[in-house]
């Protein structure tokens, strides 16, 4: 097992770099003059080229990179001409609506898409199997937009007054704002710091902090307002996790040791939930882990269509702005956290089916 | 005479049956059995038509503005006559958008602009993919290595981010998009490619064409690539759904096509703020995009079925 976990890793380091360095490339190759963009249309010669002596931009691109790599290695991720802030404090900001944002529509889409895919297996060629696979064709075929903006909607507008209504956008009610938990546990946190940083990355899951520190009503202001993204982010994972479980499942279902348990006088439903669906749910851990990538674009959709802070929108709002560090370092942390959580997957599945590590 | 007539039908039977039967001709016996598959032609026939004979179904240009023209206002909702719309009012099925154009002839040709997107960026990604991987699987060694680390890399990114960065440099616009799209779904169709090829170099008829001093290249563009291009049309169908869905998406942030090209995300982007005063203009192109890539996605699965039982998900 260990063996494997070095190999993986070792698999994803050059993805990494290579990342890495095709987004540096990319940004290199952006159209127009980081000097003009970063002290304006009328900025002198002489003043451009002491911009470019103290941003390294003289050096040849090898060096640049290196450059450029090293400060990456120290956690440096250059800083945005916008807000002239840190790209790091961007993210310590931004990152947690999306994670947030992600992990509840991953957590809808494995619940619903499994159950359907089981519901759909179970009743194998009748009426409920139609219908759910012809469903799935539909989630898959969804615009994430426009099922965002079709809820809002539908929940806003035409629920309205109803104990259905939900809010249709932003994080959280007008006021409101958690207090992070550090500040309610008495902790000293200096802010400036790497741990203070930290502090404020956790603090910012704005349902993980509230839940900790007992802010029920914060928590739960939170969670409604998170409802309506989660759903529209989760459709298109969602169809393809009950088509996988669906048809992993027929196929486990047919194999000999569930024709065993069967034979025994095994109820159908215990057939299914004690033997078949663990095996069967094999596949759908690595779709699972695959579809994260699906998140993570579409959350720059429904951040947009929602509108939520999180990091889609700001890699959104930054090439907008030519504001090229924030665009290089959101897709680098991005993409390189999208390869370690597949890097993870693959791992978590090694260990559920010893199979795959001889491979 | 009858006689004749029967002999005649009996031996053309007989020829039938001694003539090999081609994949493709299997396929799309199996595929008329699939309702998947059938869907997804209607579907997608429908909007080819649509495509086609736009000027034809379009009773507006879809780019002209009609206030001061008629009696309209700018989001003015659906006006059907036969629904019992005031018919002292010009009738617009899907209503006017907010710079009073028809949307309803701005659909019309929409579906022109999707239909595009989606193939063009399929035969470029296929082109260029399937030329990689096949180059990959065939030579092998150094080759095979550095293109694929390159693949892996590019699948290293979530698709729309990378083809957001993507944009970022090429600039906005309906043809960068394109471009972006195309170059993140590379790596899927070299994969595939590859995949066939190393399996199909293995087999007794290349072996034979090598044995016969045929070279490498007409090896490869003879022998290998027609055997391996099953599995990449059925990625490419798919390909096709996802690519509009993601252009879609791009235009809808406003990186891909530009007002005023009557392009669905486009269209929908645009008016997303008004979606609580003038939902129609909302409702409509979405609902397009949806079905289209809904007919490809269908028809995708069918052929996939089709093509290949062993491969049924």
């Amino acid at each position: 097992m260990l063996n494997y976990v070095i190999r993986r890793l070792l698999y994803a380091l050059p993805v990494l770099l290579g990342i890495v360095v095709v987004v540096f490339l990319l940004v290199r190759m952006i159209p127009g003059d980081p000097c003009k963009a970063m002290l304006g249309e009328r900025a002198t010669a002489e003043a451009c080229e002491a911009f470019y002596e103290a941003n390294g931009l003289n050096e040849p691109i090898p060096v640049q990179l290196g450059i450029y790599l090293g400060k990456l290695v120290r956690g440096d991720l250059g800083e945005s001409i916008r807000f002239s802030r840190p790209v790091a404090q961007i993210l310590v900001e931004r990152l947690p609506m999306t994670i947030e944002l992600a992990v509840a529509a991953l957590f809808l889409a494995t619940v619903v898409g499994v159950g359907l895919g089981v519901a759909a297996a179970m009743r194998h060629n009748t009426s409920v199997d139609v219908a759910t696979m012809a469903l799935a064709n539909v989630g898959v075929s969804m615009p994430v937009f426009w099922l965002g903006l079709m809820l809002q909607y539908l929940f806003a507008v035409i629920l309205k007054g109803t104990p259905l209504a939900l809010p249709p956008s932003g994080r959280l009610s007008a006021g409101i704002r958690p207090r992070p938990f550090y500040e309610v546990w008495g902790w000293q946190v200096d802010l400036d710091t790497l741990t203070g940083d930290l502090m404020e990355f956790v603090a910012n899951h704005f349902i993980f902090n509230s839940l900790i520190t007992g802010q029920w009503a914060i928590a739960w202001d939170a969670i409604v307002h998170l409802i309506l993204p989660a759903v529209a982010l989760s459709t298109i994972p969602m169809a393809i996790i009950a088509r996988i479980t669906r048809s992993s499942l027929l196929e486990v279902l047919g194999a000999d040791y569930v024709r065993t348990a069967r034979a025994k006088g095994a109820l159908e439903r215990r057939v299914v939930a004690r033997h078949a669906l663990r095996n069967a749910l094999l596949p759908v851990v690595t779709i699972g882990g695959l579809q994260l990538g699906l998140l993570l674009g579409g959350a720059v959709l429904t951040e947009t269509v929602f509108n939520l802070a999180g990091v889609g929108r700001a890699l959104v709002e930054a090439i907008f702005a030519r504001d090229f560090a924030v665009v290089q370092g959101v897709t680098v942390v991005v993409a390189s956290s999208y390869v370690l959580v597949n890097l993870a997957v693959d791992i978590s599945y090694a260990y559920l089916d010893p199979r795959i590590r001889l491979e | 005479m009858t006689r004749v007539a029967e002999l005649e039908a009996l031996a053309e039977e007989q020829q039938f049956l001694d003539r090999p039967v081609s994949t493709w001709r299997t396929a799309w016996i199996r595929l008329r059995r699939r309702k998947t598959g059938i869907a997804g032609m209607i579907i997608i026939g429908f909007w080819v038509t649509v495509a086609l004979f736009a000027p034809v179904l379009a009773p507006y240009d879809p780019n002209e503005v009609l206030l001061g023209v008629e009696d309209v206002r700018r989001r003015d909702p659906p006006c059907i006559h036969l629904l019992g719309c005031d018919p002292s009012k010009p009738q617009h099925i899907l209503g006017v958008d907010g710079n009073a154009r028809d949307e309803f002839s701005r659909i019309v040709y929409g579906a022109r602009v999707s239909l595009t997107i989606g193939v063009t960026t399929v035969t470029i990604a296929i082109v260029v993919g399937a030329a990689l991987g096949a180059i990959s699987g065939y030579w092998g060694r150094w080759i095979d290595n550095i293109i694929m680390r390159i693949m892996d890399v590019v699948l290293g990114f979530p698709a729309l981010l990378l083809a957001i960065a993507i944009v970022a440099v090429l600039g906005r616009g309906l043809r960068q998009a394109l471009l972006a799209i195309a170059i993140v779904s590379i790596p899927q169709y070299a994969r595939v490619m590859r995949a066939s090829v190393l399996q199909i170099k293995e087999l007794d008829f290349v072996a034979a064409s090598e044995a016969l001093g045929a070279s490498k290249a007409r090896i490869l563009l003879t022998r290998i690539v027609p055997n391996a291009l099953t599995p990449l049309v059925v990625l490419g169908t798919l390909g096709i759904a996802s690519a509009i869905l993601e252009a879609a998406g791009l235009s809808f942030l406003g990186l891909g096509a530009q007002p005023p090209t009557p392009e669905w995300g486009t269209m929908l982007g645009e008016e997303r703020n008004q979606i609580f005063s003038a939902p129609h203009l909302v409702f409509f192109p979405g609902l397009a995009i949806m079905l289209t890539v809904l007919g490809f996605n269908l028809l995708g699965d069918g052929l996939r079925d089709a093509l290949d039982p062993r491969l049924n998900e």
